[in-house]
């Protein structure tokens, strides 16, 4: 691919803030979400759940309920054969993970409050709810596990079968990989001469709480089983169909049409799903089931619910000499998807950006009375980031510097790029520097100390504190061989086709199933640039089985840097099948053709063929070269060699009323450096939105239950999602160290906002009102939480 | 059952309904409104926010029944089709990046619609608080507060959408 | 999301929808605005038989000039009640608090008098109203009779309205000249106050000639902070005097514990909020 590599630059559209293609339907309310299809004689569902979280299903009564208007069926496992399916857990993270089985519908015993018993199946949803309230199921109840510090002494069990909650515990330890020291002689060795730093830090459990609920609509009538969800993963929906039920793939299609949002948290094989896919069957007609959003709070997985243990060993003066990592991590009552893994994708991150000489990261994962855990944006990463920036702030509290400094002092310098880590990743690209120089600058950080100790000085009730987090992050999920060394259950490569259609126009396929991101401009803008063909004249096609028959999906920020590398590819394929038949049709040498401002031209003259001429000729065939198909479609797969690692240095000013305990953003900026940018409008979206949701987990989101496992935040009433009165705007920017490992020198961007800026956040808080004595606030950072360490220090004093 | 009449987007219409029947359901289910979504079950996400007689509502948290006599606009009534004849606040959350996965937008238009109507030049913060009744999960609202200020036709204090201090390009 | 089944009778008089709630009594519940009976519905925390909606009774909408008093019709909207001159001149608290009743959609909907019969001890207009000794006009099959602030409020969600009766209004003396400030603590905004403070005053010649405090979510009902309005009426308007006077604020209040926090920590917030309250009620 000589030719191509060689042509000029084209950056027209790359790089350019172009408007979005999928805006039109959107803002105009003109476009499908899977609850507004409509099939002619589709029958809904209606889910009878669990109260309790824990409990015996003594006796279902359904009679009454069957009697209700309406109704079609009433239904309970008992009724299903292992036709229904199950749900899988595709990524046991030991070879002995405890993993219990998970039945779509509860069989004898229900583990979580919210968990499904029965389903009416009826010819409207309100007839359905009508019906299911009227399903009488006896339970006795039993003793249920619902937090972490109780489960791990496994003295109630939420699986009495298992014998224990323990599921799995993941080890990583330097001195063993041979990535670096022995972290327990360090942290003796600092015990003596230097300082160790021992920490407990929680994350909260959130809710992913996307804002389209979930819904499934599946249509058995034709020739194939046609399944409508709002998912982030068709394809492997489609595979997990197939692989639970018995029915071959080629019988099932896939579409997830516009989807509203998922966070990670439509990154399931939802028991809902299968029950939909199992009741259309079963009855031969269209069936749908739209959650509610208490059922989807209830029920859709949750995400984070970690306790880490953390001990940080450094020389007197700063320099980090070793990191022990202890984590527990809940993964609710089953073992989702990915769940185990979630936490254990931590065990690369904790380290982050800071050169370690020794490392252990011991990951405990643990089952409870309460609902899963899953992948919520970062999955794994933001616990990780949260940790060892708070750890950082400590460090430059103890050594008595600015944690700017201390953080230089530890950080990869620019020219050691690149760098292999203590947990064994290769680190391509970056410069810490640049990009902590330009948010300082940004911030106006310096002026913002000097308010600040001039705050102090005066015992101003409003303290102002300044956060920091110099993050980094491995995303673009993922090269398959890496995967399977963790023993994950599937690949992390990703399919695209290229087709030109007889008028000249380009359809582009992905597997990445865009769900908010806008892939089909930034995909446009792509294949545009690459082809020479007008923005407007591609098509992006996703998200429907049939049409992009191959694809792994989109999650953990790897659409552009995993799919949009298969883009280029598949492109550039084009080309090449275009070059002999261009030269061809203008009687030149395939030696002398060139691809020039969007056109194949012979090198040297005026004369060329654009990709949409040579479309057409390509489409009539009269004239092509002898042995040359008449085809100048596509298509490629990408299997990364490595991850991909944005970074960036997020600050973050937090004004706290002592008196109250409430805190206020005053400012918040940041510098990522995610590489190359393909549309900066579009980043800067992804950017603020990861950041309300980093700092949301800062200071307001709880998923809290009760002791008899009780989900009290049940609502948006008591899950408390920030509004806009509740937010500020941001200032944000880039460095520009483009990635290594793709053509296009780009790194994700979905999560960047999100890893970056809870510990941002929870630092600046913390550093507010560290004069006092206080070192840590717990999430979320609750105005009474933070009156109280402020009252209990002010008592102490 | 309960006979109810009303306008909806224009179009005059009659129907028998179920008095449980909530507005959203009338409109999605009986109308076919499909464009006016349901995001939660307790009024606080504002997915739903149409006009009822000129006045921003949750549609989730009215009765049809209550609705009867009454001109409703949903964001399917602001512009007739999908390519031309945007209200200026639809064309304003494009320009400006004020959606991303879309799902609060009809909601988060149409309440726009109605605070720029009561006040056309708000202030940043009367911005933020006129919309407090509506959630957004991906945006961080940072671009939705730049299309309102967009389309409140403060062009020239409205920070570009990628930041806070520059000018907005191609105005 | 989809309430039960129930049977819907919209009066547009007073009296039919007495006969109307004489007839189905305790099988009916009355649907103001609506904006918290129909969430519970929908949640299918209650499940009527009936539901008599008040929304076609013009006389109950409006607010009118008695005099010494204005009367805030039972069915006049939140964002009526908050841009009422009448209101903003005569009651500037109730305007004040009006304002910041749950989001713009919901003052579009939401009523004066569903949200008070309501009796949320959460929402922001019993603390106003309390405080500005209003009286509640509440008619019944005998005719009308008028309760004060004090004997309406009688228990979380209860009132003195019984079955067979209506709110139909209420009326505020005249607070003229007064200055108010609602002093409302939340997490997010979209929240019910987790505490909140609504002081109006009186000043003249910076003597404090009448002071009104009501404490919103501070027990079961809306409460009056008598021992903060002793304290300050016949005082010179110092910030030592309003420190002094808002330390008493948590007196005799038994506030709830929740998830947005505890007794305890709301006693100490009523206090601050309650000084800055009447410190901005003051201009300040």
């Amino acid at each position: 691919m000589t030719a191509v590599d060689a042509r000029p630059e084209q950056t027209n559209e790359i790089g350019r803030d172009r408007r979005r293609k999928e805006d039109a339907r959107l803002i105009t309310g003109r476009t499908r979400w899977t609850d507004n299809i409509n099939l002619p004689g589709m029958l809904h569902l209606a889910m009878v759940r669990s109260p309790f979280a824990h409990a015996r299903i003594t006796g279902i009564d359904t009679s009454a309920a069957e009697d209700s208007e309406g109704v079609v069926t009433v239904l309970a496992a008992k009724d299903f054969d292992e036709s229904l399916g199950v749900c899988i857990n595709a990524w046991p993270i030991t070879p002995d993970q405890k993993t219990p089985a998970h039945p779509p519908i509860a069989i004898d015993r229900v583990t979580f409050a919210g968990e499904i018993v029965a389903i009416v199946a009826a010819r409207s949803a309100a007839a359905a709810r009508d019906a299911a309230e009227l399903v009488e199921v006896d339970y006795e109840e039993l003793p249920a596990v619902v937090s972490l510090e109780e489960a791990v002494k496994d003295e109630v069990l939420a699986h009495p079968d298992l014998g224990t909650n323990k599921s799995a515990l993941w080890v990583f330890d330097s001195a063993q990989a041979g990535t670096g020291g022995n972290v327990d002689e360090a942290i003796a060795s600092a015990k003596s001469d230097g300082i160790v730093i021992e920490r407990t830090y929680r994350q909260q459990r959130l809710i992913p709480a996307f804002m389209e609920p979930r819904s499934v609509v599946c249509d058995p009538t034709g020739e194939q089983i046609t399944v409508w969800s709002a998912t982030q993963i068709p394809h492997i929906l489609r595979f997990a169909f197939a692989a639970t039920t018995g029915v071959p793939e080629s019988k099932i299609r896939v579409i997830a049409p516009d989807v509203g949002g998922g966070f990670g948290g439509k990154l399931q094989q939802t028991p809902e799903e299968m029950i939909v896919f199992a009741m259309a069957r079963r009855l031969g007609k269209p069936v749908k089931y739209t959650e509610t959003r208490s059922e989807s709070l209830l029920s859709a997985h949750h995400g984070r619910d970690q306790i880490q243990k953390l001990t940080l060993s450094a020389t007197k003066d700063g320099q980090v000499t070793g990191l022990k990592v202890e984590l527990d991590a809940n993964l609710g009552a089953y073992v989702a998807i990915v769940g185990g893994g979630v936490p254990v994708l931590g065990a690369f991150m904790f380290n982050a950006i800071y050169k370690f000489p020794a490392y252990q990261f011991n990951c405990q994962t643990v089952l409870t009375n309460t609902t899963w855990t899953d992948a919520y944006r970062g999955a794994g990463r933001p616990e990780a980031t949260y940790a060892i920036e708070r750890l950082m702030d400590e460090l430059a509290a103890e050594v008595g510097v600015d944690p700017l400094e201390i953080r230089e002092k530890n950080w990869i310098k620019h020219e050691e790029f690149p760098f292999t880590t203590i947990a064994g990743l290769t680190y391509d690209s970056g410069n810490y520097e640049a990009a902590t120089a330009k948010a300082k600058e940004m911030f106006g950080y310096d002026a913002l100390r000097a308010e600040q100790a001039e705050r102090r000085a005066n015992n101003d009730p409003v303290q102002l504190g300044i956060g920091i987090s110099t993050f980094t992050e491995m995303c673009g999920l993922a090269p398959s061989r890496v995967l399977g060394s963790l023993d994950y259950g599937a690949g992390g490569w990703e399919h695209a086709q290229v087709r030109l259609t007889p008028t000249g126009k380009v359809e582009v396929i992905t597997g990445a199933s865009a769900h908010g991101q806008g892939h089909e401009t930034a995909f446009s803008q792509i294949v545009a640039d690459r082809l020479g063909v007008p923005f407007e004249d591609v098509e992006v096609l996703h998200g429907d089985t049939q049409i992009a028959a191959k694809g792994y999906d989109t999650y953990g920020s790897r659409s552009l840097v995993v799919g949009g590398e298969a883009l280029v590819r598949a492109a550039d394929k084009v080309l090449e099948k275009a070059k002999p038949i261009a030269a061809h049709l203008l009687e030149a040498s395939v030696d002398d053709m060139e691809f020039t401002g969007g056109r194949w031209t012979v090198r040297g003259t005026d004369q060329g063929m654009s990709i949409g001429e040579l479309s057409t000729a390509v489409f009539a065939a009269h004239n092509l070269p002898d042995g040359v198909e008449a085809n100048l479609d596509s298509e490629a797969t990408f299997d990364p060699e490595n991850f991909n690692f944005p970074h960036g240095t997020h600050l973050c000013a937090m004004e706290v009323d002592t008196e109250t305990g409430q805190v206020k953003m005053r400012k918040y900026v940041c510098c990522d450096d995610i590489g190359n940018i393909i549309n900066p409008l579009i980043v800067a979206g992804q950017v603020h939105g990861g950041l309300v949701q980093g700092i949301a987990q800062a200071l307001w989101e709880d998923a809290v239950y009760d002791d008899a496992g009780t989900l009290v935040s049940g609502s948006f009433v008591d899950y408390l999602l920030p509004t806009a009165a509740d937010t500020i705007s941001f200032e944000i920017d880039h460095t520009t160290s483009p990635a290594t490992t793709n053509t296009l020198g780009t790194k994700g961007v979905g999560e960047a906002g999100t890893i970056a800026s809870t510990p941002a956040v929870v630092n600046a808080v913390v550093d507010a009102i560290r004069p006092l004595g206080i070192n840590d606030i717990e999430m979320p950072c609750t105005p009474e939480r933070v009156w109280r360490a402020i009252n209990s220090a002010q008592k102490g004093a | 059952m309960a006979r109810i009449s009303m306008r909806v987007d224009g179009m005059k219409v009659t129907d028998d309904v179920e008095p449980r029947t909530l507005l959203v359901q009338y409109l999605r289910e009986g109308l076919g409104k499909t464009g006016t979504v349901i995001g939660c079950d307790t009024s606080n996400c504002g997915a739903c926010t149409v006009h009822l007689d000129g006045d921003s509502v949750k549609s989730c948290n009215v009765l049809a029944v209550q609705a009867d006599g009454c001109e409703v606009t949903t964001i399917e009534g602001l512009a007739d089709t999908v390519e031309s004849d945007l209200h200026p606040v639809q064309e304003a959350f494009r320009e400006c990046h004020g959606l991303q996965c879309g799902f609060c937008t009809p909601g988060m238009i149409m309440q726009s619609v109605d605070l720029l109507k009561r006040n056309p030049q708000p202030s940043e913060e009367e911005i933020r608080e006129g919309i407090e009744g509506n959630l957004c999960r991906c945006t961080g609202y940072h671009n939705i507060v730049r299309a309102v200020q967009y389309a409140s036709g403060h062009l020239a204090t409205a920070a570009n959408p990628r930041g806070a201090t520059e000018e907005v390009d191609a105005l | 999301m989809i309430p039960a089944s129930f049977d819907y009778v919209a009066p547009t008089t007073v009296e039919e929808a007495l006969a109307a709630l004489a007839q189905y009594g305790d099988e009916a519940k009355i649907i103001a605005g609506g904006q918290s009976l129909l969430p519970v519905l929908r949640m299918r925390l209650n499940a009527p038989e009936w539901v008599i909606d008040l929304g076609r009774i013009d006389s109950l909408k409006g607010v009118r000039d008695e005099g010494a008093s204005i009367l805030i019709g039972a069915m006049t909207r939140h964002c009526d009640v908050a841009t009422d001159p009448l209101v903003a001149e005569h009651a500037t608290l109730v305007a004040r608090a009006t304002a910041t009743v749950a989001d713009e959609q919901v003052r579009h909907r939401g009523t004066f008098g569903g949200a008070l019969a309501h009796a949320d001890p959460a929402g922001d207009l019993g603390a106003p109203a309390l405080a500005l000794d209003a009286e509640f006009v509440i008619a019944g099959p005998a005719g009308e009779r008028v309760v004060p602030g004090s004997e309406f409020f009688q228990g979380l969600f209860e009132t003195a309205v019984s079955e067979d009766e209506l709110l139909v209004g209420v009326r505020i003396p005249k607070h003229t000249g007064w200055t108010a400030h609602y002093e409302k603590f939340v997490r997010v905004a979209h929240q019910w106050p987790i505490c909140a403070v609504g002081a109006t005053l009186k000043v003249s010649g910076g003597v404090i000639e009448g002071a009104a405090i009501g404490l919103t979510n501070m027990g079961a009902t809306p409460l009056r902070a008598a021992g903060v309005e002793a304290a300050l009426v016949g005082q010179q308007a110092t910030e030592e005097v309003v420190r002094n006077a808002a330390a008493l604020a948590a007196d005799g209040a038994e506030p709830p514990s929740d998830l947005n926090g505890d007794a305890d920590y709301r006693r100490h917030l009523v206090m601050v909020l309650t000084r800055r309250a009447i410190t901005k009620a003051l201009g300040g």
